[in-house]
């Protein structure tokens, strides 16, 4: 268990890189995907319980994570036509190397955070703060109004890591309304961004930039 | 009683989009508003009447009309603190809904037009707009009795997936951009605060043995063998997360936008009931930093984010030149002035919660008093809007009276909010901060009634055609007026149930003290 633990940590962050990386939107959805998946499993893994609750909520949140939230992704580019993002805030090369720089202050900053369980969930620590950095930096980073989407599902997905992990006494009623409102969420990003294309002919949030003081 | 509380808008909420009922949209909104306030006008007289004698004479047993305060197993529940911010959210909505009775009606003309388009599944507009001002009274209700963290974290969410179609709602660039930062930012701050709840989470499973629910009463009493490198993290979390929603600088960045950007009758929801909202969210964690005797480091905190809100917000309000951007840019003044009072604690903190009322209803008559002067010059630009007396006298006046309480000008109940705090501040020995404090508030008076008198007095200037002000209805006036009075009956004599509540819930976050 423990071997599969570190070995589904080490996919997660070179998702990450992934995602830092790539300027192809559909690539990075699916990247998107497979982490939510791996996510899922992890805890399944980490402290396994046959309560009928935890299996309806690791198959309800796969099942949001990994197939609805990218699927409306998708469909965000399909309907604005957007598939890469070309110049990015920060370019692909340094947002790489900003990634490695991420991921060792988090290896740093979670020798801080002793968590009171066993040493293969100490691991997951720096792993979800990892993913919440990403997140973070793919919000500023990136242009495309999909891409500060992903960012956010990025960002919430390593909170939700966290949660899942460490969490194990948050009673499944309050996950399922979080998992709620992040779809939610992310469906009323998908038709603003639709609008946001109809109105400027474009996703680039350079474009909106009317409003200030 | 907090069940019917929270199902009543939601249900009038889907009700709307019914086609055959959904004619009567404009009767269910105010019907639900007034049918929510009277209900939380029954909580408050069950608090301060005691029925025993009542129950004597007639037979009955007691606790025969006692109201259960609690529900879901005590994961909702109404203390004192829930009950102010019931109170404010379920007045400043009959106010709202009143006031969009005439501000909705001609505007739909104009609406039509931009209509074309396939997100409105209904073909009238208004049961979108009224389906998600009930939501979000539904949400704030819930966020307001919740006593489960978790509970609490996914209404906030709520309500900002809630107003984010409210913001949309006139259908431009503007808007749009308005409604894309707003929903993003609040999302991302958010879900820091959902981090911090899983902190909290991990900092209980320390001294216990196992993980506890985040159950405010069961986090109190265990407080105590927390871990607390991870409580302060936790606390910190949820004040930058709740405070993005708060609006406390340098989270800020979206509330100007939004608030001036969004249908005034929804600024004025957003200043005066949202805000509260992710405040109490804050103090609720505070209390459990306090049960740990760890409250002062929060206290510091919010001090400090308290004050740096108070300056950047008067900085940004000395040049304004949009009067929709001044209000919302005062209501991240008194947010800052929320947070400083809480942070300083004793009398400040009754001081805090006794501004929270009044800040209320102040900003929610000046957005509904904006609201008219938009409709008449069609303008937000404050050059341009000159000549208020001439051209509509009564809205001027409340206009001048709003401004004036707004910057704390005596007799309205802000200037003894404000001035307890200040008391507060003094008596602990703070100079700094009391120095800091009111020069803050020196700049936001001085630059505001610079703005009122330009757009008071004087001639329309030339250029500038004035619309007939047909979205006007009765209420378009004399709701502002309401709240307004009610801001000078505070100040002038503050009637003694509201001050035992505005005690007690200042009692909640470890407040005292302050005489009448």
């Amino acid at each position: 268990m423990q071997a599969l633990t570190e070995l589904l940590a080490i996919v997660m962050i070179l998702l990450n890189f992934r995602l830092l990386g790539g300027s192809r939107l559909k690539a990075c959805i699916q990247a998107l995907a497979i982490q939510a998946l791996v996510l899922n499993i992890l805890p399944v893994l980490a402290n396994f319980s046959r309560d009928p609750w935890v299996i309806t909520l690791v198959i309800g949140s796969t099942l949001i994570k990994a197939v609805l939230l990218p699927a409306l992704l998708m469909q965000a580019i399909n309907k604005t036509g957007v598939t890469n993002e070309v110049k990015p805030i920060i370019g692909y090369t340094r947002s790489l190397l900003i990634g490695a720089a991420m991921l060792a202050l988090c290896a740093l900053a979670s020798r801080a955070l002793k968590v009171p369980f066993s040493d293969a969930e100490q691991l997951l620590v720096p792993v979800s703060l990892f993913t919440i950095l990403t997140g973070a930096f793919l919000l500023v980073a990136r242009r495309k109004a999909i891409n500060q989407v992903l960012g956010f599902l990025v960002l919430e997905n390593g909170v939700y890591l966290f949660g899942v992990t460490f969490a194990v006494s948050e009673p499944w009623l309050v996950q399922m309304g979080v998992l709620l409102d992040v779809l939610a969420a992310v469906f009323i990003m998908g038709i603003i961004i639709y609008h946001i294309n109809r109105e400027f002919g474009d996703i680039d949030i350079d474009r909106l930039s009317n409003l200030k003081d | 009683m907090i069940w019917i509380l929270i199902a009543l808008p939601a249900i009038c909420g889907v009700l709307v989009f019914l086609p055959l009922i959904g004619r009567l949209t404009r009767t269910i909104l105010v019907g639900a508003a007034a049918a929510h306030l009277s209900l939380v006008l029954l909580i408050w007289i069950a608090r301060m009447v005691d029925v025993t004698p009542l129950l004597a004479t007639t037979g009955l047993p007691t606790g025969a009309l006692s109201i259960p305060m609690e529900a879901a197993g005590g994961w909702l529940g109404i203390d004192h603190l829930s009950l102010l911010v019931l109170t404010i959210s379920s007045l400043l909505f009959m106010g709202a809904s009143l006031y969009s009775l005439g501000y909705l009606g001609p505007e739909r003309k104009q609406r039509i037009k931009a209509l074309t388009d396939e997100l409105h599944v209904n073909n009238q507009p208004d049961a979108m707009f009224a389906a998600c001002l009930l939501m979000f009274l539904s949400a704030t209700t819930v966020v307001a009795t919740a006593r489960h963290l978790g509970i609490l974290w996914v209404a906030v969410e709520a309500t900002t997936l809630a107003t984010t179609p409210l913001i949309y709602f006139h259908r431009n660039r503007h808007s749009l951009e308005a409604a894309w930062k707003y929903l993003l930012l609040c999302s991302v701050g958010i879900a820091m605060a959902l981090l911090g709840n899983f902190f909290l989470a991990v900092a209980t499973a320390q001294g216990s043995g196992g993980e506890l629910e985040l159950l405010l009463p069961e986090l109190q009493r265990h407080a105590g063998s927390m871990s607390p490198n991870w409580l302060r993290a936790a606390f910190l979390l949820m004040l930058v997360g709740y405070g993005t929603k708060m609006g406390l600088a340098p989270m800020h960045a979206w509330l100007p936008d939004a608030h001036s950007e969004a249908p005034s009758p929804v600024s004025a929801l957003l200043s005066g009931a949202l805000l509260n909202c992710a405040f109490l969210a804050i103090l609720r964690m505070l209390g459990v930093l306090d049960a740990a005797e760890m409250g002062d480091f929060g206290r510091k905190m919010l001090v400090g984010f308290g004050l740096l809100s108070m300056l950047w917000a008067a900085a940004m309000l000395i040049f304004q030149t949009d009067f929709k951007r001044m209000l919302a840019y005062s209501s991240v003044e008194h947010m800052g002035i929320l947070a400083l009072g809480a942070g300083i604690g004793g009398i400040a903190a009754t001081g805090s919660m006794f501004h929270a009322l009044n800040h209320s209803l102040t900003k929610a008559a000046l957005f509904l008093v904006a609201g008219n002067i938009l409709a008449r010059y069609k303008t937000k630009n404050i050059p341009d809007v000159r000549g208020l007396l001439s051209t509509m006298r009564g809205d001027a006046v409340l206009w001048i009276a709003g401004i004036l309480a707004i910057t704390g000008a005596p007799p309205f109940g802000l200037f003894t909010s404000e001035l307890m705090i200040l008391r507060g501040i003094v008596s602990d020995g703070h100079w700094i901060i009391a120095v800091a404090f009111l020069l803050a508030l020196a700049i936001a008076f001085a630059s505001m009634l610079w703005t009122l008198t330009r757009m008071t007095w004087g001639k329309v200037p030339e250029g500038i055609q004035l619309q007939d002000s047909s979205i006007r209805s009765m209420f378009s006036s004399s709701v502002p007026a309401v709240l307004l009075a009610g801001v000078l009956a505070l100040g002038i004599w503050t009637a003694d149930p509201v001050w035992r509540v505005v005690q007690a819930a200042a009692a909640v976050i470890g407040g005292n003290g302050g005489a009448q």
